[in-house]
């Protein structure tokens, strides 16, 4: 079993506090990409409480774990999953987005400790995992690399030759997720540009694909386990996930894409999550 | 004197010799390997020489991703190719988040020749030049491309290196300084100056000596770095010579003209002109046909000058 029993009420306990948390930091940031930073919590959760080999003592520690987040905009999620890990002091980010922050809508390597890759612009963060591969597999380093992406990020052609060269290089040290919520800016992604049959493409490319619940600890575990076990392909994981996960009026609804957040809304929306 | 070499095969066989100094430089190429000659590094250095295909854009960040951990990664395309498709990857991977990454493109400028138009980069100086914290050398001959690469190594951050494709003589030596950000005078003069860099250098030196003959004494600067750029140069010979010509295998917009239009703008009474690829695509044919045809000729650039020192000047001709 990939997870126990306490494990998965620990791990649901962080994923509930840092809830709370993209709330308050969408409140103090003056807004944020909140639906979609919601969604991958579960999936952040798993990585820096239980995979990730990082050390906030050596944010730069060269044989650690990588992660980038190619879908940069969830800053909001993965800065205060870094706060909570250590990397960062709570405190700090309530300067989310304010002028001379090291916090951005954005994330940026340079500025944010414990962060591995500047993200954003869609369509780079595959890419660079794959150097980030190839890097370890010449230097002899063990370390993975972790790039989560959103699906909507898939419409982009160099998601596909960072795919390319994964299957090519079997680089089975990349792990490789998408936040399939199904969500993005205009709309559902099937309506706007159309990824269906999005596993089996995922499949044609050469990766093992695991399709999960990416709400689900369970399954977020058992399918981080064979991506960090993998030898012979390099490991695909299909999260599906609801945007807006945990805040009942936000969930699955594009108008949460981007939102700030008064202290009203702030109440409604923790009382949901309190509730989950 | 060295022997006439491409600037190509001049970077391929630095990149050998950087290989062997340093075992964290890597080279990443999109297929073209034979033709940007990074074949040499891969064949010497098998382990770290990545072909990713034709696909730019993951070229770009893939090499970031190295760079992020801990490699010096060299990449290596045709320059539209690379700084022209893949701009921002350049610019959001590498220039924004200051990556240690050289990008030696090739094939740049009219001198590419017979591919015509649709492969011949005259913008890519440009499009480099905006991006904050980018260097940019445009070696003039195979002895300084050599030069050009061991000197982005000590560049911390990232490097353009402007590959032509032709076959060059050499006109520098290997004991000539080369300091990045710093021009080096080819020919003291005192009429005219004339700015060049890559292929340029050697026509302007040739121009010099047309003027000589013809009783003016033109200077000969090689800008081999166009960012920095020696703005403190540019003026002092400006207000020396009181008449500065650009010569580049480049748009006249963005490269070294602008370059030096913008630094020399203040002074009054300056006599200026910019010979580059004048606001047009390049076209098929061989590099000799083509700098005939764009006014990129030793003669041409003589004449340019001979025009700018007249009495009654105007670009009129234009």
């Amino acid at each position: 079993m990939a997870c126990t029993v306490e494990e998965k009420q620990r791990l649901q306990d962080i994923a509930r506090e840092l809830r709370l948390t993209i709330i308050d930091v969408t409140a103090w940031s003056g807004g944020a990409h909140v639906g979609g930073s919601l969604s991958i919590v579960e999936l952040l959760t798993a990585l820096y409480f239980k995979y990730l080999n990082v050390d906030p003592e050596r944010p730069q520690w060269e044989d650690r774990d990588r992660f980038v987040l190619s879908k940069g905009h969830a800053a909001a999620a993965l800065i205060p999953v870094l706060s909570k890990r250590g990397f960062i002091p709570e405190e700090e980010l309530k300067t989310f987005n304010h002028f001379g922050s090291p916090f951005a809508m954005h994330p940026d390597s340079n500025k944010v400790t414990g962060c591995d890759a500047s993200t954003g612009s869609l369509g780079h963060g595959l890419s660079i995992a794959a150097g980030m591969g190839l890097a370890a597999r010449y230097l002899k380093k063990d370390y993975k690399t972790v790039c989560l992406m959103g699906d909507g990020e898939c419409c982009e052609g160099s998601v596909w030759e960072a795919a390319m060269s994964i299957a090519n290089f079997k680089l089975t040290n990349v792990i490789t997720i998408v936040d399939r919520n199904r969500l993005m800016i205009d709309g559902f992604t099937e309506d706007v540009m159309a990824l269906e049959p999005f596993a089996e493409k995922w499949h044609s490319f050469g990766f093992d694909v695991i399709e999960i619940d990416g709400h689900d600890f369970e399954q977020v575990c058992s399918a981080l386990e064979k991506g960090w076990n993998a030898t012979e392909k390099p490991v695909f994981i299909l999260a599906n996930t609801i945007k807006g996960k945990g805040v009942d009026f936000m969930e699955n609804n594009v108008v949460w894409h981007y939102a700030s957040a008064d202290s009203a809304l702030c109440e409604k929306a923790k009382a949901s999550i309190l509730n989950l | 004197m060295g022997e006439p070499k491409s600037l190509r095969v001049a970077y391929g066989e630095a990149l050998v010799k950087v290989g062997e100094h340093n075992d964290k430089v890597v080279v990443l190429d999109a297929d073209l390997s034979h033709a940007t000659m990074t074949c040499l590094f891969a064949e010497k250095y098998p382990e770290r020489f990545f072909n990713m295909g034709i696909a730019e854009q993951n070229l770009i960040c893939a090499a970031a991703g190295m760079a992020y951990s801990g490699l010096t990664p060299f990449i290596s395309t045709f320059a539209l190719f690379g700084a022209g498709r893949a701009y921002e990857q350049i610019r959001n991977s590498i220039s924004y988040t200051n990556a240690d990454v050289k990008l030696g493109l090739s094939h740049s400028g009219l001198s590419v020749g017979e591919d015509g138009g649709s492969h011949q980069a005259v913008e890519d100086i440009a499009l480099m030049r905006v991006l904050p914290g980018m260097t940019i050398l445009v070696p003039c001959d195979p002895i300084e491309m050599e030069k050009a690469v061991f000197a982005s190594l000590d560049i911390k951050g990232p490097v353009y290196i402007r590959v032509a494709r032709p076959v060059c003589s050499c006109i520098t030596k290997d004991n000539d300084p080369f300091i990045p950000g710093k021009p080096n005078v080819m020919r003291e003069g005192t009429d005219i100056a004339i700015f060049a860099t890559g292929l340029m250098v050697s026509e302007a030196l040739e121009a010099a000596d047309i003027l000589k003959a013809n009783g003016i004494s033109a200077a000969v600067l090689n800008f081999h770095t166009i960012k920095p750029f020696d703005s403190e140069a540019a003026l002092n010979w400006a207000k020396k010579t009181g008449a500065i010509i650009t010569v580049e295998e480049h748009s006249i917009i963005g490269g070294l003209g602008s370059a030096a239009a913008e630094a020399i703008a203040e002074i009054s009474n300056l006599r200026f002109d910019r010979i580059g690829i004048q606001d047009r695509f390049g076209q098929s044919g061989k590099p000799a046909d083509l700098f005939q045809r764009y006014g990129l000729t030793a003669k041409d650039i003589a004449q340019r000058c001979t025009m700018l020192l007249s009495k009654g000047y105007s670009q009129s001709w234009l």
